[in-house]
């Protein structure tokens, strides 16, 4: 019996998406689908997937995953107040605003 | 294209200087070229004729008391994912109707620092996601180019279609483009004109709608290379606004054109010879590699080993990004609101109106890889095999190159509306094969046109540097500009 090595046996990717799966994304997502929707986004997004599925042929045993696409260290600014006083430019583009307020539905009885 | 909107911004630059151009003159010919050509080629989703003018006016005050900036005067293009202060910014998507942000983007000021006249904003696909343009919510820019003896209309590639459309159409002298899989290199290719990708980090990501904060970058598409050097040059900066924009001053790249290419090395990378890529664009790299060689370069064949895994990690790490970036377009703060009985199916139904379907996609596949118990099998697998192709890189720079050379896209531009593309979304996503590993690496990578097909539309060579070594690019790609030559399309619009 040959020996298997782990680069041998690739991580099994859940391969597919079905409709339910579909609306439970959609909802985590925050987008309406109908079912309509959801049945051409189940082959849409199925064969998405199916293409990217061939990452589990590589073997990353070992491997640092990428960070940081340049090495630099995290810039740090003065601790000082540099800007403020913007709520009319902050709420100028919003489709609803009391004062310098953003409006939204009631979220609370 | 009258004979002053076919000006280089060096060529412009240079009548202004003598007297013998202004920038009100320059403007109002493109002005004129726009009204007359947006109708056929879409380039503009929004023209700043008034803005314009009053810009060339105060360029050509300061030019008067000799205090012209690097690029005082010249007409610009932006593609409407830079923030405008005070002009229509909506990133192509119908989710920022109405939107006009009160800020200005990093790299935009920058321009109109230096003196750069503002013409107005291009068309693009939808939050910069697509090949061809075809995902604007304005509907899809045209290529200037056609096939001979074709009445068919043609992509200009994408995202950055508009810009790439414009300048080859002498719709203005250069524009701004990004890039975050190919969207500056694959519409330049398409368009026979040029456009590089800066090293990550080397433009500001601030004021620019953000897609996949790891990979996008801001850059030029120009006639020539050394147009793209001096909007380079003017484009990026040191900023403090973006904590992974470099503390590096930023070079004099066009002083680099010019330099000899002896005794470069150039790598020749065997893996980006694909399945059913063109013979003539196989003959193409071939006649690039030649140029190189009589100009004095060493070329060396390289591994790149992990190419064909940077398309699908790209799928996995753009969307996850995607997915999180786009989560603040909730009908709150900016943009489209649609109604719903509460507040989660307001944002639902928000959503759903205002994205595009490829936007959607991609949201979709990026909560998906993101969300609980998948997040190892994807995501991280994902940013390990992006290490693996970084490292590729590393191995080749490190044994001595100092450039790559590869075709900049498997094909030429394509009808739109092509249907092999429209059924498989995938198909779409392989425009990019060439070009997204230069993402995936952070590193730089130019477009330059090289020749044409059997069709008469434009190839274009691509050159990837060591990162933050834009200047061996400007300069080798110079030399290849010089050896091919400039392309035109012939006026049809």
């Amino acid at each position: 019996m040959a020996l298997s090595s782990k680069s041998n046996t690739p991580i099994r990717y859940p391969m597919s998406v079905d409709q339910t799966t579909v609306k439970r994304v959609a909802r985590l997502a925050r987008i309406t689908v109908t079912d309509e929707d959801a049945a051409r986004m189940e082959g849409e997004l199925n064969t998405i997937l199916g293409f990217v599925e061939q990452l589990s042929e590589v073997d990353v045993d070992g491997v640092e995953p990428m960070t940081s696409v340049m090495p630099m260290t995290i810039k740090m600014r003065r601790d000082q107040v540099t800007d403020g006083a913007k709520a009319d430019d902050i709420v100028a583009n919003a489709p609803e605003t009391t004062g310098s307020f953003f409006l939204v539905p009631k979220v609370v009885e | 294209m009258t004979e002053l909107t076919r000006l280089t911004i060096a060529e412009a630059r240079d009548q202004m200087d003598k007297g013998a151009l202004s920038s009100a003159e320059l403007t109002e010919a493109y002005i004129g070229a726009i009204e007359a050509a947006n109708g056929a080629l879409n380039a503009y989703v929004a023209v700043s004729a008034d803005k314009a003018r009053a810009m060339a006016k105060q360029s050509d005050e300061r030019i008067a008391r000799g205090e012209a900036g690097r690029l005082e005067g010249i007409p610009l293009g932006i593609k409407d994912l830079f923030a405008t202060e005070g002009i229509h910014t909506q990133a192509c998507s119908h989710i920022l109707v109405g939107f006009e942000p009160r800020y200005e983007s990093t790299v935009t000021a920058n321009l109109w620092a230096d003196g750069a006249v503002m013409l107005g904003k291009l068309n693009m696909d939808e939050f910069a996601m697509g090949s061809s343009n075809e995902n604007s919510y304005y509907g899809p820019a045209v290529n200037p180019w056609r096939a001979e003896g074709s009445q068919e209309n043609l992509v200009p590639g994408g995202s950055s279609g508009g810009s790439a459309a414009a300048v080859a159409a002498g719709l203005c002298v250069a524009a701004t483009a990004t890039d975050t899989g190919g969207s500056i290199r694959q519409p330049a290719a398409f368009t026979g004109t040029v456009g590089i990708k800066p090293t990550y980090g080397r433009c500001s990501r601030w004021g620019i709608a953000a897609f996949a904060s790891s990979l996008d970058q801001a850059g030029p598409i120009t006639r020539d290379v050394r147009d793209a050097a001096l909007m380079l040059t003017s484009m990026a900066s040191v900023d403090d606004k973006d904590t992974t924009c470099v503390d590096k001053p930023v070079p004099d790249y066009a002083a680099a054109l010019g330099q000899s290419v002896k005794g470069l090395k150039i790598g020749i990378p065997k893996e980006y010879r694909v399945d059913a890529m063109p013979e003539e664009i196989e003959t193409l790299w071939h006649q690039g590699i030649a140029w190189l060689k009589d100009a004095g370069a060493e070329i060396v064949d390289i591994e790149l080993p992990n190419t064909r895994y940077a398309l699908p990690a790209y799928y996995i790490v753009a969307p996850a990004e995607a997915s999180s970036n786009l989560a603040r377009y909730d009908g709150v703060r900016y943009g489209l609101r649609v109604p719903g009985k509460d507040i989660l199916e307001m944002y639902e139904n928000t959503r759903a109106e205002g994205f595009g379907d490829e936007v959607k996609r991609r949201i979709m596949i990026g909560t998906y890889v993101l969300s609980a118990g998948y997040y190892d099998a994807y995501y991280l697998r994902a940013q390990k095999v992006r290490t693996l192709i970084k490292r590729d890189f590393e191995t080749a720079f490190n044994a001595g190159v100092d450039a790559i050379l590869t075709p900049a896209t498997p094909s030429s531009a394509f009808p739109i509306g092509d249907s092999a593309m429209k059924s498989d979304p995938v198909k779409m996503y392989l425009n990019d094969i060439f070009t997204v590993t230069v993402n995936m690496a952070g590193l730089p990578g130019i477009s330059v046109p090289a020749g044409l097909d059997h069709q008469g539309l434009p190839l274009g060579l691509q050159l990837i540097g060591r990162p933050f070594d834009e200047e061996t690019l400007f300069r080798t790609a110079h030399v290849i500009e010089q050896a091919a030559g400039r392309f035109e399309p012939t006026r049809w619009w």
